[in-house]
């Protein structure tokens, strides 16, 4: 009798922790994959582009360049430039763009005007996290060390056997590769707030 | 009739003349455009950008000379000159580009700038890229002695 209740009590238990890894196991797969496809979503340029302070202006800009039409069709859209693709540093920058968030609520760029007031504070922000990670993201879709250097342009080639080996980094050299750039300090015309040499064209990390 | 008048006649009539068979001459000149100048253009043929070059030599005196490379995409704004971000004093040397001449320097009056002046800004309008495109006449231009 009371083996059978053991037995039963047992059969029960295992039956619970069974049923509760199962529903723990589909409640994951349910909320890991939701998890997921928010980042998925919130990695689309639909997304990208749903609110107009960044649809006006950068996406316009881009619109005219390579990374969004060319001649073979494979494109590089917001996120792959601008989210990273491993898992932590992606996490941290889903985290930091909440700012986007309070900066689209407190309109912080909601006018071309302020956009354009803005864009240098923006673009170095960028500038300084591609640097940070060796333009990570470039490299996820461009190799250098697999450059055809004898089909590459004169200046192409040289630019990058010498930048590369001084251990310069796609963005030291490829500011505005997508976007229109802020104001670059050039001693041309009249002094204004505007990005500095050094910082436009960073000397190399080795010498 | 005296001498004088005669010639003057005379030579009326050869001018006329000379205008008459002129006129159809002149019609048998076929623009080069292709079509009428109130129709619709002609759509630009399929050219393709040459790939980057040395410099390219020049044909005469004070041209400008051609961009021997493909400026596709570059930035020249009140933000930002891509041109001289190369062709710049500061910037030639690490870019290997030819720098800017000083010529750029001076406004309309003849006055020095320190940098570029502002009707030198817009490299494209004297400074042009090169295509695949035949000449659309035949010529016989031959360079200027000094420069070839
Ligand atoms: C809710 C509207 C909104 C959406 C959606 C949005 N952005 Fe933004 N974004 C903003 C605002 C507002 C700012 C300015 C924030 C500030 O003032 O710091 C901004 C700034 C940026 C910056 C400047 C970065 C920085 O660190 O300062 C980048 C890059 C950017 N957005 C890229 C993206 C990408 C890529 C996406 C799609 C994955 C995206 N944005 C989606 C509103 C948005
Ligand atoms: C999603 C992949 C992807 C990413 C990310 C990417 N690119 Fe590209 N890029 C391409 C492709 C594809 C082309 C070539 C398009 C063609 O020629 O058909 C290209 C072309 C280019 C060119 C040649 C431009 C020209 O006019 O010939 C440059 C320069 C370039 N990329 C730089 C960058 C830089 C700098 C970054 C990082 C900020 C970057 N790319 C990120 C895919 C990518
Ligand atoms: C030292 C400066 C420098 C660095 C560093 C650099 N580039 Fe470039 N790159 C150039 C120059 C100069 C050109 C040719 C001019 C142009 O296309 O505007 C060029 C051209 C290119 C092209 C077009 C090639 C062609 O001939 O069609 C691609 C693609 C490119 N770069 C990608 C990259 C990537 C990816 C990185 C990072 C791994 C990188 N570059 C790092 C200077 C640099
Ligand atoms: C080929 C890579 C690439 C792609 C694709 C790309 N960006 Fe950028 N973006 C950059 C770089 C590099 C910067 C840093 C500033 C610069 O160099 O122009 C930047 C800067 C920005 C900024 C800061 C403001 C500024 O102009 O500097 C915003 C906002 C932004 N990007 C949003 C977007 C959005 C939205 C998309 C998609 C429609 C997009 N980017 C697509 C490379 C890219
Ligand atoms: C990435 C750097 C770079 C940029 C940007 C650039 N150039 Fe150049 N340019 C060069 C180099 C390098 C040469 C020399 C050719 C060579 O030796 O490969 C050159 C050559 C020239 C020449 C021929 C000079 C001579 O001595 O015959 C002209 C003209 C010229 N560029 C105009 C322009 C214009 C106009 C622009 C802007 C639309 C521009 N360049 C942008 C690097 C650049
Ligand atoms: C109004 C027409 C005009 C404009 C605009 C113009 N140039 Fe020139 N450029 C010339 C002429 C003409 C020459 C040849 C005579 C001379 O050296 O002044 C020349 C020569 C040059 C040379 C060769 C210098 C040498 O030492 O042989 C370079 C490089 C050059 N220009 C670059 C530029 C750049 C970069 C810009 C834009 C910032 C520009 N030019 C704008 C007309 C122009």
């Amino acid at each position: 009798m009371s083996d059978d209740n053991k037995k039963s009590l047992w059969q029960k238990l295992r039956a619970l922790g069974l049923g509760t890894i199962a529903v723990a196991f589909t409640a994951g797969i349910i909320f890991w994959g939701g998890f997921n496809t928010v980042m998925e979503w919130t990695n689309t340029e639909q997304f990208c582009i749903s609110c107009h302070e960044m649809r006006d202006n950068v996406y316009e800009e881009y619109r005219n360049t390579i990374h969004y039409q060319n001649r073979t069709g494979v494109r590089a859209i917001c996120s792959d430039c601008h989210v990273p693709r491993e898992w932590v540093p992606k996490m941290i920058r889903k985290i930091q763009a909440t700012r986007e968030l309070y900066g689209k609520v407190m309109g912080t760029i909601d006018t071309p005007e302020k956009f354009e007031a803005h864009r240098l504070r923006l673009a170095e922000n960028e500038w300084r996290r591609m640097r940070a990670n060796n333009s990570q993201e470039c490299r996820n879709c461009h190799s250098f060390e697999y450059f055809d250097y004898s089909v590459q342009g004169r200046r192409s080639n040289q630019a990058h056997q010498s930048g590369l080996a001084e251990g310069k980094t796609c963005i030291d050299c490829h500011k505005g590769i997508a976007h229109s750039l802020p104001p670059i300090e050039q001693d041309i015309g009249l002094e204004r707030p505007a990005v500095t040499p050094d910082v436009f064209h960073p000397p190399s990390t080795q010498q | 009739m005296n001498r004088k008048t005669r010639n003057l006649v005379l030579a009326l009539i050869a001018s006329l003349g000379l205008g008459a068979a002129g006129a159809p001459l002149a019609q048998t000149v076929s623009s080069v455009r292709g079509v009428d100048v109130s129709a619709p253009e002609p759509a630009p043929g399929n050219f393709r950008q040459l790939p980057d070059s040395p410099p390219i030599p020049r044909d005469y005196v004070q041209q400008p000379p051609l961009v021997p490379h493909k400026v596709e995409g570059y930035e020249v704004t009140v933000n930002f000159n891509k041109c001289m971000d190369c062709h710049s004093w500061t910037r030639y040397l690490e870019a290997g580009a030819t720098k800017v001449s000083l010529t750029h320097f001076k406004d309309r009056d003849g006055g020095e700038l320190s940098n570029i002046s502002p009707r030198r800004y817009f490299c494209l309008q004297c400074h042009v890229p090169q295509t695949d495109a035949r000449p659309l006449v035949e010529n016989t231009f031959r360079p200027a002695t000094g420069v070839r």
